[in-house]
């Protein structure tokens, strides 16, 4: 399940915004300028289903999205969406990874304090005996520079 | 019949008599005749598999995705509580901070061993570099990655974290790190080939409860482990797939 961000949560001053998720899902998203460093040498891992829903997440996570484990599991992916991300870029990546390819990207990730975190993500289809079981993804830290070109490129994809 | 057991060429050397203590005890636990084969480098354990001539390995987690999905190995069991991670080191002189500081053209040290410089690579990525605009400066050894920092030949180094933390105090001195990788889940596993796998549950068993035999503890603590525990297929293609989203 995914639900509306609570103000109680959020750090810091707020916009607010209603972000239209997959499978025609609106969420109230509310989100601050506040940016949280990825850390040095960590790997952030998630596997999900078909679907998209959160099956697995480790540590990293955990820390990088100030969700709790139990918020995570079962909800879709698309929590962490940020409303400053192009919808083209998810299309892009469900296109990729739906042909069974391997997708990488930079995805500036929404945290649930309404801050932020960039990083360079990959996902790839999980495939057991031809058949396609989950998407791993793993997201480490970017470049500093890629990301700038990011900020500057994805307000023109909208 | 003997089979051919070897051991991923980036162990740590103080545990080579470890590997052939390990090897007569597996001989005598399974009843199976086994020849322990070391090779010196990757490229001569690799042309070995591709021959089809080993059947039992240590494998480190590179090699597995391959051992799986090409020649029909099977887990058997991890170290328990050990992982693979990696560290970039530079000269304690050296005023770099952060890889970020880091610039193009740097000469970074570093060995065959596959994963680790894997992990590495992917540690200096965020300073923009990768295998295109390094200055690469290939050693034989973690010792003489080192030795290439305190010369100054290489301006940062990348360790199997394992390796960096069993230099001498004194070489460790004179390094810094600048970053240790955290992944947790990417580890050596012992792999079993399709010419043994009829005895796969037998090794398996004897292997985990090894920790409960005196003898065995004995083997395992030259081996520099505390116990084995079972990696299950699904572990291992969990693994295999973590190492294809890191491997680009």
């Amino acid at each position: 399940m995914i639900h509306d961000m609570k103000v109680e949560d959020i750090v810091g001053d707020y916009k607010e915004v209603s972000l239209d998720l997959y499978q025609s899902i609106s969420r109230k998203v509310l989100y601050t300028e506040l940016e949280t460093p990825y850390p040095d040498g960590k790997l952030i891992v998630s596997t999900t289903t078909p679907e998209g829903i959160i099956t697995h997440v480790n540590q990293s996570f955990v820390e990088m999205s100030g969700f709790n484990e139990e918020e995570l599991i079962g909800a879709p992916h698309s929590i962490l969406r940020h409303p400053d991300m192009p919808p083209a870029a998810f299309k892009d990546l469900w296109d990729t990874v739906g042909r069974g390819e391997k997708w990488q990207g930079f995805v500036k990730n929404l945290r649930k304090d309404g801050g932020y975190y960039w990083v360079k993500a990959t996902v790839i289809p999980n495939v057991r005996n031809g058949k396609l079981v989950a998407y791993t993804s793993v997201r480490r830290k970017p470049s500093r520079t890629k990301v700038e070109e990011c900020i500057k490129l994805y307000p023109t994809l909208f | 019949m003997s089979f051919m057991f070897t051991v991923s060429p980036d162990f740590t050397p103080d545990h080579l008599s470890g590997w052939y203590i390990f090897n007569t005890w597996i001989q005598r636990q399974t009843d199976t005749a086994i020849h322990l084969e070391m090779y010196n480098d990757f490229q001569s354990q690799r042309e070995a598999i591709d021959k089809d001539q080993i059947d039992l390995i240590y494998a480190n987690p590179f090699d597995a995705a391959m051992l799986v999905r090409e020649r029909g190995f099977q887990p058997l069991v991890k170290a328990t509580g050990e992982s693979d991670e990696a560290i970039i080191a530079v000269n304690a002189k050296n005023p770099v901070e952060d890889v970020a500081h880091l610039n193009e053209g740097v000469k970074i040290a570093f060995t065959e061993d596959p994963d680790v410089k894997m992990m590495g690579m992917i540690m200096l990525e965020p300073g923009d570099l990768d295998a295109s605009n390094i200055t690469p400066v290939l050693s034989d050894t973690y010792v003489l990655v080192a030795k290439h920092l305190l010369k100054g030949e290489a301006d940062a180094g990348i360790f199997l974290a394992e390796a960096y933390d069993g230099l001498s105090s004194m070489i460790k001195k004179q390094l810094r790190v600048l970053v240790r990788s955290q992944i947790s889940v990417i580890h050596h596993s012992l792999m079993i080939g399709p010419k043994l796998l009829d005895k796969k549950d037998q090794f398996q068993q004897v292997l985990v409860d090894m920790k409960a035999d005196e003898k065995g503890q004995g083997v395992l603590k030259s081996l520099g482990f505390n116990s084995w525990e079972k990696v299950d297929n699904d572990e291992m293609e969990f693994m295999i797939d973590l190492m294809d989203t890191l491997n680009t």
